[in-house]
């Protein structure tokens, strides 16, 4: 026993140095909060060593849904927040939790379903009478329920339809989109996606797009600023440096050509300097 | 060919060519979890040895917290540790979260629990005349724990191949904790998730195969020890 414990102090010792070795000083490092669909698409593991190299700053992605990316942003907890909820993230900068709010890129929502279409739905030009259909159908639609940028997109067209949607055709998976995705390949089911997601999943999923191209399916992603008044710790200097380095024009020129090589087409148009009401 | 077929091969293509960043991550996997452990090691044993062996009013509750413990979701634990780790949360001035020290930590609560329980059952297997005939023999109260610990190692190995496994695959409390990132707080189960998200399934696959294959590796060493020792 002597020998064990001999053996487990020291190495337990060496361990926990190794471990927090590395800890970096705080002020060199911005939190980025953000959504999974921009981790998803590897576009951040592109730009935030971009970032690193030129500004010798170390960013940390926490990448969640955009509701969770914006309360712990409003909560002191992040420094930058890359989010795509333009209604909430206006609420959020209303409310004076976030600042500086500008569009940095943008891609489109489609609506996929199966190629049988129950509700009726293909080539329709507008995304809020195809939920419609779909409701008055009752053809099940899987939904993410996770107050994602997706969802919240998503409630804001049934909202627009009138219509509050429940009832076992309307299932919420709760989840991120891939696995959304497969729970509508599944499940025969209607579903929302963006389409950076989509191409990811193509090979996998054979649930055609039925519906896009429509304005209110705009997916448009802003950078925002944290206040310092919600917390003592958070970093200004460093959630603004990311912030100008989404928006300088070598970065959105790496947006404009991300994916291109994967899919065949860009999964991002970068908008830096336009306003909502250009696109 | 299927997709676990699939799988498996695009395991041994990044082990075989030494894929960087898998190695990187399967040896902060490693790395956490066995620090984790240890630590666990040291605070589960001396408490779970005295739990075994003393007796005072309130005892059955403790030990029945202890086995609670056992069970603990590491979600739930990922959640209050995080809360407590946030900038402006009660031990937000050390900086932590969003580190592997972090998740040490983290996993340091799942892990603690379940050798404090263990050791608790392995040292109370000992039967009592043996306690008792240490002690006529003029044992002192330390001596006689210790005796109880080396009569109990064998045991109490299976302690530690039970934290291992419960820290090395737990992935809510990582997730919380670590954040995840790139370079510097992915394990294997937390990229197992975010390959999964992304459709890469024979990546995920892998990175599964890979982490099977640690827990593997390390309970056939421990187990080994815990037979030689045995025979």
């Amino acid at each position: 026993m002597s020998r064990f414990f001999a053996i487990v102090w020291p190495l337990a010792g060496a361990l926990l140095l190794g471990v927090s070795g590395h800890a970096e000083t705080q002020s060199n490092v911005v939190i980025l909060s953000t959504t999974t669909s921009t981790q998803d698409s590897g576009l951040l593991d592109v730009l935030v060593p971009m970032f690193e190299r030129k500004t010798g700053l170390t960013v940390k992605t926490i990448s969640v849904g955009t509701g969770q990316a914006l309360a712990l942003a409003a909560r002191g907890e992040a420094d930058v927040t890359l989010a795509h909820a333009p209604g909430v993230e206006r609420k959020y900068v209303e409310d004076g939790k976030m600042s500086n709010r500008r569009l940095v890129m943008y891609n489109d929502f489609v609506l996929i379903g199966p190629p049988e279409d129950p509700a009726r739905i293909k080539a329709l030009p507008s995304a809020v009478d195809a939920l419609k259909r779909i409701a008055e159908s009752q053809s099940r639609f899987v939904s993410r329920g996770d107050k994602s940028g997706t969802h919240v997109l998503e409630q804001g067209l049934w909202k627009q339809a009138d219509i509050e949607p429940r009832g076992a055709w309307y299932i919420e998976s709760g989840q991120g989109m891939g696995q959304t995705l497969g729970i509508a390949n599944d499940r025969r089911a209607y579903t929302l996606t963006d389409r950076g997601t989509y191409l990811a999943f193509a090979k996998r999923v054979d649930l055609p797009i039925l519906v896009e191209k429509d304005r209110p399916l705009l997916n448009i992603y802003s950078v925002m600023e944290v206040n310092p008044a919600n917390g003592p710790r958070v970093n200004v200097a460093g959630g603004k440096a990311f912030a100008e380095f989404m928006l300088a024009p070598e970065t959105q020129a790496v947006i404009k050509a991300f994916g291109v090589d994967r899919y065949g087409q860009p999964l991002f148009v970068p908008v830096a300097g336009k306003k909502d009401e250009d696109l | 060919m299927g997709l676990f077929g699939q799988g498996i091969l695009e395991a041994l293509r990044l082990l075989v060519t030494g894929d960087p960043e898998v190695w990187q991550i399967t040896w902060l996997s490693i790395r956490v979890s066995a620090t984790a452990t240890l630590l666990s090691l040291l605070v589960g044993i001396p408490v779970g040895a005295l739990l075994a062996l003393s007796r005072f009013p309130g005892r059955a509750f403790v030990v029945s917290l202890v086995n609670t413990g056992m069970g603990l979701p590491p979600v739930v634990v990922g959640l209050f540790v995080t809360i407590l780790l946030w900038r402006n949360g009660a031990l937000g001035f050390l900086e932590l979260l969003y580190t592997p020290t972090a998740m040490v930590t983290g996993q340091l609560v799942i892990a603690a629990p379940i050798v404090t329980g263990l050791t608790l059952a392995a040292v109370q297997q000992v039967p009592e005349a043996f306690r008792l005939q240490l002690l006529g023999l003029g044992a002192s109260r330390p001596q006689m724990i210790w005796v109880l610990l080396k009569e109990a190692r064998l045991p109490m190995l299976a302690a530690v191949m039970a934290g291992f496994g419960g820290v090395i695959s737990e992935v809510g409390a990582s997730m919380m904790l670590g954040g995840n990132i790139k370079g510097s707080t992915r394990v294997l189960t937390t990229a197992t998730v975010l390959e999964t998200g992304k459709g890469n399934f024979d990546v995920a696959i892998a990175l599964s195969v890979i982490l099977l294959l640690i827990t593997f590796l390390v309970n056939w060493a421990l187990s080994a020890i815990q037979q030689r020792r045995r025979g």
